[in-house]
């Protein structure tokens, strides 16, 4: 740019009001090589996301990632490169519990807008919550709640319980067991294996199950894990005459590498990208498609909600300031693929809800059959309990 | 468990040990002959596993049923190719560097491998065909126990005794062992020693690449098996003794019927508490090997290694720093203290500095017990944990200061080396290494498991500076001083008596006890110094970040810090300082240039080892050394 065009351009900001013009950097973090099947796609979420907000004219945003190297330390580093070297305006990202939670109190610390997008943690919002920090996904509290009137409608008394060793699958276990026992007062849970992340034990896993006779199967499982799992629970007839009920399963990322191993019948949460045929999905997945020539996972929609969701606070509060901004996104509602969703007020949780469904193999493919969408505001505790949940700032 | 449904857990066991023995004798071979810790091979095993189904999917489009058989040893023997590719490219060039800095190249490797694997095969899990002909299951005492699992115990047995054929019956087997007890004496019979190594590197990745193929019908390709499997190698190498490959067998057995069956016992109540087997999972093979090794020092069929007389020239004493060296030290604390202000319009720098900082302090404590003091720990990050830790509960469970929490938090790892070294010192070469890292996992696998205390697998936050250390300045103030104080105290406990005795025991501990040392005390005293800074240094690292949890003592820890004080120079006092802060800035840089920064990462180390094989710091004393002669 030459001078006077230099000036004529800061005369302009000076007349529009300097903020308009001013671009919002968005600071990502995240662990992109240590979970690339779930990262990339939703990278290219937020890419297109930032694409379209900023083909839409008004106030321009810019996005800026950074690897945490899959550890809570060096995304505190990451953190503080892009807070203080690139002047970001507001802070996203992380997709492992323990890095959330290490930014969550980064931001409390520093006083930066945070928002969460993957984490499940409950803590994030709950026990370790701030005021500085929202979450967009559903929480490991919701999805086992969200499975749990299933699970009741199963009709089954004798369960057993498979999760990965680590927070998550102890509090979806943890979860699932109160809220059963409330639900259904003769629930019996007869057998409890729970594997090291990456490293379990499929064959000895499934036949402790099956040695227990449940009636029906609560899986935590995920990733390479859960193919190993389904692969040995096939061949040793694990499932046989059993219900499973299943979280994240219908997830892409997770159903897509088991094809032909699919089971039937399983209750999952999920995204069917296949079949959802509200207008704000269709036109989320054109764009998608017509961008990368690929269909979306859960992770895609993750990623360009939150970049949706932080675009549309910065329009309500007219800033990208902190403070504005925690104002602005207490009660913040806004269209997302999954339709409306709102940001609570009182815990900063957001209402993003998920599809429940049954998997079906399908020629050798995963995919979710009867599923609907459920609001995730209906599975939440009662904001007023959910507020006491939280520290007192 | 019903006595059918533990006999079918032994079977399951027994399934398992197979892949595990496989992946284990080839690295048993592959140290008994090269001396080389090939971190690499768990990225062989999993190559296999990508590379079978690749060759799987084409062939049996091809071949049909067939081609599933066919697959198996064309990806074995196709990544045996890679690994003699290896061994002649790379390994060959630094046989003569110091020991252990071959340890450099192959966890290069490993960073190189993975970002192969995902740029060729992408990072989707891959789930492999079922095995044509055994895909079912048949009945075993009432249970369906599948087809598949029973080829896979005939397999580790049958292997096992075509090993030994090769290695008894076998004129190159002959010349392995032999290589294996006096690598010079074979040299000097006119062995060509470079093409006995290429052979033995290559069967042993053959070998690991056969155990992961073997594995497509039980498990997908992903991208975490390399990590995974490395670790549960070495264990049963050094549980079943290095070298020995009836003794990797039984080892691999015993910890693959040892999780079987805790998976089996699941939850048990003992003494009206209820004790969940199952989670036990996370650690139990750490635990198998830590009670062998300390029962048996040189694991279950292993002897005393036979020193090796070919590793890099022996190594120069220390000499005091020359006049010049203490200048240049003195305007290297002189620009470090003008660091804020010389920097003032980049404030990154200070937050960089002060990690880079509490990496120079860690390397250095390691190097303290690595170098002088002889003992490879391959698992320090204990102790920069512990100290991480105990800042942590310090000031967030017992309500202490942060400044009284920060200086007690070293004191805890101290503790922690009180107990373990007193076993550790007790062993000696590779075998101490692994009972560190036994430890190590031991105390990872409590901070883990501990959620009311420690905070589980989540850690712990809300741990941050006092008030007037929040400016960072201030912080990286503190840290300075106390960095700088506690290498200048390690560098003076090394020219002290103590130091003195330390180096006496470790270059020659027959001597040393003759003349009255009492060298297990004196190598059990510098561990817990070791561990005393290292503490300091986690308990900076943690009071920096604000929090705190198990990745800070997890195994990747303990291996950045053996990089750090390799890729420095393991013989020089000023290496480990130059090799934590080059690979903490390099990370810091290169991950942020591209989106293969793991490859890129790995790429310059090992131009780095293929440059300067004394290390960094090492090689720059060479070239004064030289100028001055």
């Amino acid at each position: 740019m030459k001078v006077p065009q230099l000036i004529a351009a800061a005369l302009l900001v000076a007349a529009t009001g300097a903020f308009a013009q001013a671009t919002v950097k968005i600071g990502e973090v995240n662990s992109y090589k240590a979970q690339p099947a779930f990262l990339e796609p939703y990278k290219k979420g937020m890419e297109l996301a930032i694409e379209e907000i900023n083909a839409a004219g008004g106030t321009k945003f810019e996005l800026i990632t950074r690897d945490d190297n899959a550890n809570p330390g060096d995304a505190v580093r990451a953190a503080e490169e892009l807070v203080s070297r690139e002047k970001i305006d507001v802070l996203a990202g992380s997709f492992l519990s323990n890095i959330g939670l290490a930014l969550t109190d980064f931001a409390k610390q520093k006083k930066i807008f945070f928002l969460a997008g993957e984490p499940l943690t409950d803590k994030i919002v709950w026990q370790n919550g701030n005021r500085y920090t929202f979450r967009l996904r559903p929480s490991t509290y919701m999805q086992a709640a969200m499975l749990v009137p299933e699970a009741v409608a199963l009709k089954k008394k004798r369960w057993a319980v498979v999760y990965p060793n680590y927070e998550y699958g102890q509090t979806a276990v943890a979860t699932f067991k109160t809220l059963m026992k409330a639900a259904q007062p003769d629930v019996e849970f007869v057998v409890e294996q729970a594997a090291p992340l990456g490293r379990v034990d499929a064959g000895a896993v499934a036949q402790a199950l099956a040695d227990a006779k449940p009636d029906a199967i609560f899986n935590v499982l995920f990733g390479a894990d859960l193919s190993k799992f389904v692969r040995e629970g096939n061949t040793r007839g694990l499932f046989q005459g059993r219900e499973v009920v299943s979280v994240l399963t219908g997830e892409p990322e997770y159903l897509d590498p088991l094809r032909d191993e699919t089971p039937n019948g399983w209750v999952v949460t999920g995204y069917p990208w296949y079949g959802i045929q509200t207008p704000e999905h269709k036109a989320f997945f054109l764009a998608y498609h017509r961008k990368y020539k690929d269909y979306p996972r859960l992770g895609s929609v993750v990623g360009y909600t939150m970049i949706k969701s932080i675009a549309e606070g910065v329009k309500k509060a007219k800033s990208a300031d902190t403070e504005k901004l925690i104002a602005a996104f207490s009660g913040l509602t806004h269209e997302s693929p999954f339709g409306k969703i709102t940001y609570r007020a009182e815990d900063h949780q957001s209402t993003m809800g998920a599809f429940i469904g049954k998997t079906r193999n399908e020629g050798g493919k995963g995919t979710m059959v009867d599923y609907r969408y459920l609001d995730g505001a209906k599975f939440l505790p009662p904001a007023a309990e959910a507020k006491k949940l939280r520290p007192a700032e | 468990m019903s006595f059918s449904a533990f006999l079918v857990q032994l079977l399951n066991g027994l399934a398992g040990a197979s892949s595990l023995f496989l992946v284990a004798a080839g690295l048993s071979l592959i140290f008994g002959v090269t001396r080389i810790v090939n971190f690499a091979h768990g990225s062989f095993f999993m190559l296999g596993v990508y590379a079978a189904y690749s060759l799987a999917g084409w062939m049996m489009d091809r071949l049909g049923a067939g081609g599933f058989w066919l697959a198996l040893p064309a990806a074995a023997l196709l990544v045996g190719a890679v690994g003699a590719l290896v061994e002649v490219v790379l390994l060959r060039r630094i046989y003569r560097a110091p020991e252990l800095f071959q340890l450099l190249a192959t966890f290069a490797l490993v960073l190189v491998i993975k970002d192969a694997a995902l740029w060729f095969w992408g990072p989707e899990d891959l789930l492999g065909p079922r095995a044509p002909g055994l895909a079912g299951a048949i009945d075993i005492l009432g249970r369906r126990f599948p087809a598949y699992d029973l080829l896979l115990i005939a397999v580790g047995p049958v292997v096992l005794g075509l090993l030994w054929l090769l290695l008894t019956r076998t004129r190159w087997g002959t010349l392995v062992r032999a290589a294996t007890q006096d690598r010079e004496m074979v040299a000097a019979l006119g062995v060509n020693q470079a093409w006995l190594f290429t052979a033995v590197f290559a069967l042993g990745s053959l070998l690991a690449a056969f155990g992961g193929a073997l594995q497509l019908p039980r498990e997908p390709a992903n991208l975490g098996l390399d990590l995974v499997t490395i670790g549960e190698a070495f264990v049963v190498v050094v549980v079943g003794g290095m070298g020995s490959i009836p003794g990797a067998y039984v080892a691999a057995l015993l910890i693959a019927e040892v999780k079987a069956l805790c998976v089996g016992l699941g939850t048990v109540d003992v003494f009206g508490m209820a004790f969940s087997f199952s989670k036990l999972t996370l650690v139990v093979e750490f635990l198998v090997m830590a009670l062998v090794l300390v029962l048996r020092p040189w694991g279950l069929f292993g002897r005393p290694q036979a020193p090796s007389r070919q590793a890099g020239a022996a190594e120069a004493p220390l000499r005091p720093a020359s006049r010049s060296f203490k200048i240049a030290a003195a305007l290297l604390g002189l620009a470090l203290l003008a660091l804020p202000l010389l920097s003032a319009g980049s404030p990154y720098t200070t937050v960089l500095a002060i990690d880079l900082l509490t990496a120079a302090l860690f390397a250095a404590s390691l190097h303290f017990i690595m170098g002088p003091a002889g003992m490879h720990s391959f698992g320090h990050a204990a102790y920069f944990g512990l100290g991480a830790y105990g800042a942590a509960l310090l000031a967030l469970r017992a309500g202490w200061p942060m400044e009284a929490a920060l200086l007690g938090a070293p004191l805890v790892a101290a503790a922690g080396a009180l107990v373990f070294g007193w076993f550790c010192v007790r062993l000696s070469g590779v075998y101490l290494a692994m009972l560190t890292l036994a430890f190590a996992q031991i105390v990872w696998a409590l901070a883990f498991q501990w959620d009311d205390f420690t905070g589980g697998s989540n850690g712990l936050t809300g741990v941050w500076p006092a008030p007037w250390l929040a400016n960072k300045t201030a912080y990286y103030g503190l840290t300075l001083a106390l960095v700088a104080g506690s290498v200048l105290a390690l560098r003076r406990a090394l020219f002290s008596p103590f130091g003195y005795a330390l180096r006496a025991g470790r270059d020659s501990p027959l001597r040393a006890d003759a003349i009255g040392m009492p060298v297990k005390q004196l190598q059990w005293a510098g561990f817990v110094v070791a561990a005393l800074f290292a503490g300091l240094a986690g308990a900076l690292y943690a009071f920096s970040k604000g929090s705190i949890s198990p990745e800070s003592m997890a195994v990747g820890k303990s291996v950045d810090g053996l990089v750090m004080v390799l890729l420095g120079g393991l013989q020089t006092l000023s290496g480990p300082l130059v090799g934590a802060v080059s690979f903490t800035w390099l990370q810091d840089s290169v991950a942020r240039s591209t989106d293969y920064w793991r490859a890129l990462l790995g790429g310059i180390v090992l131009l780095l080892v293929l440059a300067f094989p004394q290390g960094i710091a090492g090689a720059v004393k060479q070239l004064v050394e030289r100028r001055t002669a």
